[in-house]
């Protein structure tokens, strides 16, 4: 065989197309996949982090809702004791209340005992005066012995 | 002209030395093989299109179609180079995929029937038209020896001019039978190429040999022999393409390895 040009120029034509194929479709070709790869793992580590931040705010939201259990309990539980505060306070107050009507009513009542002491005790006096004039089948003067007929009746 | 009008089974011989005659011009150094040459640029710019427009608009989304096609041959060939290198050069993977891409569609036209391109150009006046390069050896050669000279350029870059020259003085055989080893390793360098030329021109030559013999059978035997051979044939075409480009991935791998 023959060194001819149709071997040279088959070898250009090779050298060519090697040239053309790696600079317009290896390198972009290689660049894009490459591209792909890391926007794969890209997209697969931020589905990670999301997974990862879901379970941190699963996590957060279990524990305000406890925390807000905790705090109604609380609530519950002071109003509860706070309504029996206020139970025995008005029933103290309520005592203490009857307490001082019974009070007022029994110094009522002695008043009007006395009261009723001192009306019976001057007509009395006067039935005794009455009595007396009689027995003495004399008026008596009433101005005159005013003194002695007070003295008396304050000794009833 | 008036031959090819003839029933091909008149005479068997001329009919085949007929077919397996280059289209060429010219005399000496400047005999071109125009057949050779045209279908290779043809398929080269078929190569080039294709590379071109699918490079000038990929989609990483939605990959479709030939970007497919493309990516997969692709990542086949990287992993292959990757397998085979230790060091990393980004030239050898795109070299070696386009040795495949252009050898496997060169090869491909062998499945087209004998008698249809000499056909057509015959009436343009073209007395012989072989429509596959890769039986031409002008072609293989073509191939192998840019190869070779790689191999060459790669051998020297790594290795520095005395580090190649003493794999040829102390290699196989250690620093006492030095006029041995240089015969040996020639022997060995010059037969990379040579392998890899007459190879593929062998496979495909013969190829292209049993359809002229198929072409020659009556008609009623024709489709049965043809088919059954080109069955075979889709075969040895890819594999030949593959061989070619595994070889020159491990031709460049052993250019690349440091002496020892």
């Amino acid at each position: 065989m023959n060194v001819t040009f149709t071997l040279i120029g088959q070898m250009i034509t090779f050298a060519i197309l090697v040239w053309f194929v790696m600079r317009f479709l290896w390198k972009p070709l290689t660049a894009m996949m490459e591209e792909r790869t890391r926007r794969i793992a890209d997209g697969l580590a931020a589905a990670e982090r999301g997974r990862h931040d879901l379970e941190l705010a699963k996590e957060r939201a279990a524990e305000l809702l406890r925390e807000a259990r905790e705090n109604a309990a609380e609530v519950i539980h002071q109003a509860q004791r706070r309504a029996v505060e206020i139970v025995d306070q008005s029933k103290e107050d309520a005592q203490a209340e009857g307490q001082r009507i019974l009070t007022a009513a029994r110094s009522e009542i002695e008043q009007e005992v006395a009261r009723a002491k001192e009306e019976l005790r001057r007509q009395v006096a006067a039935l005794a005066v009455a009595g007396a004039e009689r027995i003495l089948r004399r008026e008596i003067d009433a101005r005159a012995h005013g003194e002695l007929l007070k003295e008396l009746a304050e000794q009833i | 002209m008036s031959g090819a009008s003839e029933p091909a089974t008149a005479n068997p011989v001329e009919y085949i030395q007929h077919h397996l005659a280059n289209w060429h011009v010219g005399h000496g150094f400047w005999s071109v093989n125009l057949d050779s040459l045209l279908v290779g640029w043809v398929l080269a710019g078929v190569i080039m299109w294709v590379s071109w427009r699918v490079g000038r608009s990929l989609d990483p989304d939605r990959p479709t179609g030939i970007q497919n096609v493309l990516e997969s041959l692709m990542e086949f060939v990287d992993g292959m180079v990757q397998e085979a290198f230790a060091s990393r050069n980004p030239f050898v993977a795109p070299l070696a995929f386009t040795v495949f891409v252009w050898v496997f569609l060169m090869n491909s036209l062998d499945l087209v029937p004998v008698d249809l391109f000499p056909k057509i150009f015959s009436y343009f006046g073209v007395e012989h038209f072989r429509l596959v390069p890769t039986t031409d050896p002008q072609t293989t050669f073509a191939l192998s020896l840019s190869v070779f000279a790689l191999v060459i350029f790669y051998n020297i870059k790594v290795k520095g001019p005395m580090g190649y020259l003493k794999t040829f003085l102390f290699h196989p055989f250690g620093k006492w039978l030095i006029p041995a080893n240089i015969v040996m390793t020639l022997v060995e360098e010059i037969a990379k190429p040579l392998s890899l030329a007459l190879r593929l021109f062998g496979n495909m030559f013969t190829g292209e040999l049993v359809f002229l013999l198929a072409a020659l059978l009556p008609f009623y035997v024709q489709p049965l022999l043809g088919s059954v051979w080109g069955i075979f044939e889709m075969l040895v075409i890819t594999l030949q393409a593959f061989i070619f480009m595994v070889l020159t991935i491990m031709y460049l791998s052993i250019a690349h390895e440091e002496a020892h």
